[in-house]
């Protein structure tokens, strides 16, 4: 056990730190991009949402990639556990968002019908 | 019966999972992912459900811009800034905690001690800073009138930008109503929340004096991105229909526009709140396990990994609630 863990073992520090620089350069982009909000890319719609809103998005998965692979130790884990893991919470997060986000866009269409917005 | 007990059980007990290591992970890292898994699972249906409320109203839904703007001893409009450095306090937490846990793998006790204590005063300052903000948000920025129909309408200057209603009410002498209690007024009775700063009447009136202070519905016109503003008239249509002063928000009306928001915003980051408070809890107790040297003792600091896994998990979560609250 004990040369096991020797072996297995060495320090990361220096990777720790790596990622740290890059989830907190992600995060700087994310809040500059938040906070001036390019016309073009605020405004400009693609697949259902603005450019920005895509951005957001996959820099946030890219975020939680870095958490969950080198903070949460997925990378060092054996294959199958990680795969449990990950494609069983991907799949299950993507089908429930899926379906409720395509139900929510078809109540919106319903109600606008009945929404008045003057008196 | 003694020879259906496997021997190896007799030493570690049936609790661990009697040594075996399915896919390398002991019995406890093991549990802690499914933990996480079905915690992930109630926090994506939360924030599912907010996808749903706000794709239902996405005509009308409040900018998270023009809601969460402060920031501690700087007055003015700040959005983002400070709830960006919530997300550094909890990134960073993160750090200090997978270092406690590869000092944990090399054995060195001092260092492990000392970043889980970082760890913990990470998530101290974040929970204050949650506090702040809710605070903030409670209390309200520029204050709104509700009209009948449950509507929120804001009021703005020339320029398009928010204001305050102290700004341009003015109190009219005449209005005497003061806070309900029991010691002015009928013992059994209670004003059902805090008195508004203002009269409808008092807004409504100090709105037809001052011309330069125009009347802005929820509507969110889809192709800017802003939100409707009224036409004088239309503006006085508007306001026939109040029936109320609102200041700040709470989980039956919103000054900033859906209850809704401010319901999903409290249950989602008073949930996440509660998780980090719990794994301040939690950090601690493992804390002071490191430095009576239980782990010393046990021969390895995988408790440590196993509560890391839990905090980094949090910062994971906060990680798509700051998205989802605050960017998108």
């Amino acid at each position: 056990m004990a040369q096991d863990q020797e072996h297995e073992h060495e320090s990361h520090v220096g990777l720790i730190w790596k990622v740290f620089g890059f989830l907190s350069l992600v995060t700087i982009v994310e809040v500059a991009l938040g906070i001036i909000k390019p016309k073009s890319l605020h405004l400009g719609i693609f697949l259902g949402t603005s450019w920005l809103n895509w951005i957001f998005l996959i820099l946030t998965l890219v975020k939680a990639y870095g958490i969950a692979w080198y903070f949460m130790h997925l990378k060092y884990e054996k294959t199958g556990l990680r795969r449990a893991i990950v494609w069983t919470t991907v799949f299950l997060i993507c089908y429930l968002a899926a379906l409720i986000l395509i139900e929510g866009d078809y109540i919106a269409d319903i109600m606008s019908d009945y929404t008045r917005w003057s008196y | 019966m003694e020879a259906t007990i496997a021997t190896e059980n007799k030493e570690q007990g049936a609790w661990t999972g009697g040594g075996k290591k399915p896919l390398g992970a002991s019995y406890g890292k093991m549990m802690m992912w499914f933990f996480i898994m079905s915690d992930a699972l109630t926090f994506s249906g939360f924030l599912a459900a907010y996808g749903l409320m706000r794709f239902k109203f996405i005509d009308s839904w409040p900018i998270a811009d023009e809601v969460f703007t402060h920031v501690p001893f700087i007055h003015g409009h700040y959005p983002m800034y400070y709830v960006a450095f919530m997300t550094f306090v909890l990134i960073f937490s993160s750090v200090t905690m997978v270092l406690a846990v590869d000092a944990g793998h090399q054995m060195k006790k001092g260092k492990v001690t000392l970043y889980m204590l970082l760890t913990i005063v990470g998530g101290l300052i974040f929970l204050g800073s949650q506090a702040w903000e809710w605070k903030n948000f409670i209390g309200g920025t520029y204050g709104s009138l509700v009209l009948q129909d449950g509507k929120i309408v804001q009021f703005v200057d020339d320029t398009g930008h928010q204001i305050a209603l102290e700004d341009f009410v003015t109190k009219s002498p005449t209005n005497e109503r003061v806070q309900h209690t029991r010691s002015n007024g009928l013992w059994f009775v209670k004003d059902a929340a805090a008195l508004p700063p203002y009269s409808v009447n008092e807004v409504i009136e100090s709105f037809k004096n001052s011309p330069n202070v125009n009347l802005r519905t929820e509507q969110v016109n889809l192709e800017t991105k802003k939100k409707v503003i009224l036409s004088r008239e239309e503006a006085n249509q508007f306001l026939e229909k109040a029936t109320g002063v609102v200041k700040g928000a709470n989980l039956k009306i919103n000054e900033y526009g859906n209850t809704l928001f401010a319901d999903f915003f409290f249950f989602i980051t008073g949930f996440h709140g509660f998780h980090v408070f719990s794994g301040i809890v939690i950090n601690i107790i493992i804390l002071f396990n490191i430095i009576i040297g239980t782990y010393e003792r046990r021969g390895h600091y995988e408790m440590v990994e196993k509560v890391g896994l839990y905090w980094h998990f949090v910062d994971l979560v906060w990680v798509f609630v700051f998205t989802f609250f605050y960017l998108v």
